[in-house]
């Protein structure tokens, strides 16, 4: 299994970067994975989405789709996509420290 | 140079759900995955972007070889709306947005939609019969500049 460095934090991580084991997730690794996925600066409105998508995968351990987060009130499609540019589900669900998304929607 | 791709123009050009939805799905994918989305609609393509049609689009049981059903039980009445209908609740617990949605959906993840032009003029549509998402109606040639670069999708 691969391992990733994020500061003084070692985790463990997929082929592509996504953390195996969310227990390992802090919030600083979150910013860490921004800055290298070219998002930035975490606002409160991008963890508005983390802290939902947090929420969605321990209860259910998938990955909510964009179409549940625009109706979960908590961001709006268009707003996703400006939050996080070029891919926003497979980005916001790395930062989040979760796995990648399955699924075509 | 990257072989990553970087936009698609994808032609939806058939009618019916199992015609509108597969140039619906690789829109959004492309979108999904941070690509360039250009969309044409043309022929009965053009009922997933008319506001009279869009949601009352059916799957055909007749002469769908892909339903595996005979055309005498496919043409028996109702029979189209009951398969459509089965198709749509499989495609909701897929969380497959019905179309009308699909649309609006595709746009605001910044998907741009077009309507041909020469569809337009056979079937006299006017751009008020079109859903406020369908960014203009355009001629084939425009459709090559736009998509130019990118690849191009026939459905």
């Amino acid at each position: 299994m691969p391992q990733k460095q994020y500061g003084t934090a070692t985790v463990e991580v997929d082929a592509e970067g996504y953390l195996t084991d969310f227990s390992q997730w802090t919030r600083d690794i979150a910013a860490a994975i921004a800055k290298e996925e070219g998002i930035g600066e975490l606002t409160p409105a991008h963890w508005k989405v983390l802290e939902y998508l947090q929420k969605e995968f321990k209860e259910t351990g998938q990955v909510p789709s964009i179409r549940k987060l625009n109706k979960s009130g908590v961001t709006s499609t268009k707003e996703l996509y400006e939050l996080f540019p070029g891919g926003p589900a497979k980005k916001a669900a790395k930062i989040a420290g979760m796995k990648k998304p399955e699924g075509c929607v | 140079m990257s072989d990553k791709i970087r936009k698609v123009s994808i032609i939806i050009s058939k009618g019916g759900l199992d015609g509108v939805y597969p140039g619906l799905i690789m829109a959004n994918g492309a979108r999904m995955e941070g690509i360039e989305a250009n969309l044409f609609f043309t022929f009965f393509g053009q009922d997933a972007i008319v506001k009279k049609r869009m949601n009352k689009i059916k799957v055909a049981t007749v002469g769908n070889p892909g339903m595996h059903m005979a055309s005498l039980v496919g043409i028996l009445p109702g029979m189209s709306a009951m398969a459509t209908s089965m198709m749509k609740k499989t495609m909701e617990k897929l969380d497959i947005p019905p179309v009308a949605e699909y649309i609006e959906m595709i746009h605001d993840a910044g998907g741009k939609l077009y309507a041909c032009k020469m569809t337009v003029d056979m079937f006299k549509f006017k751009k008020e019969d079109f859903c406020p998402q369908v960014e203009d109606i355009i001629t084939v040639g425009k459709f090559y500049e736009l998509a130019a670069g990118g690849e191009i999708i026939f459905t």
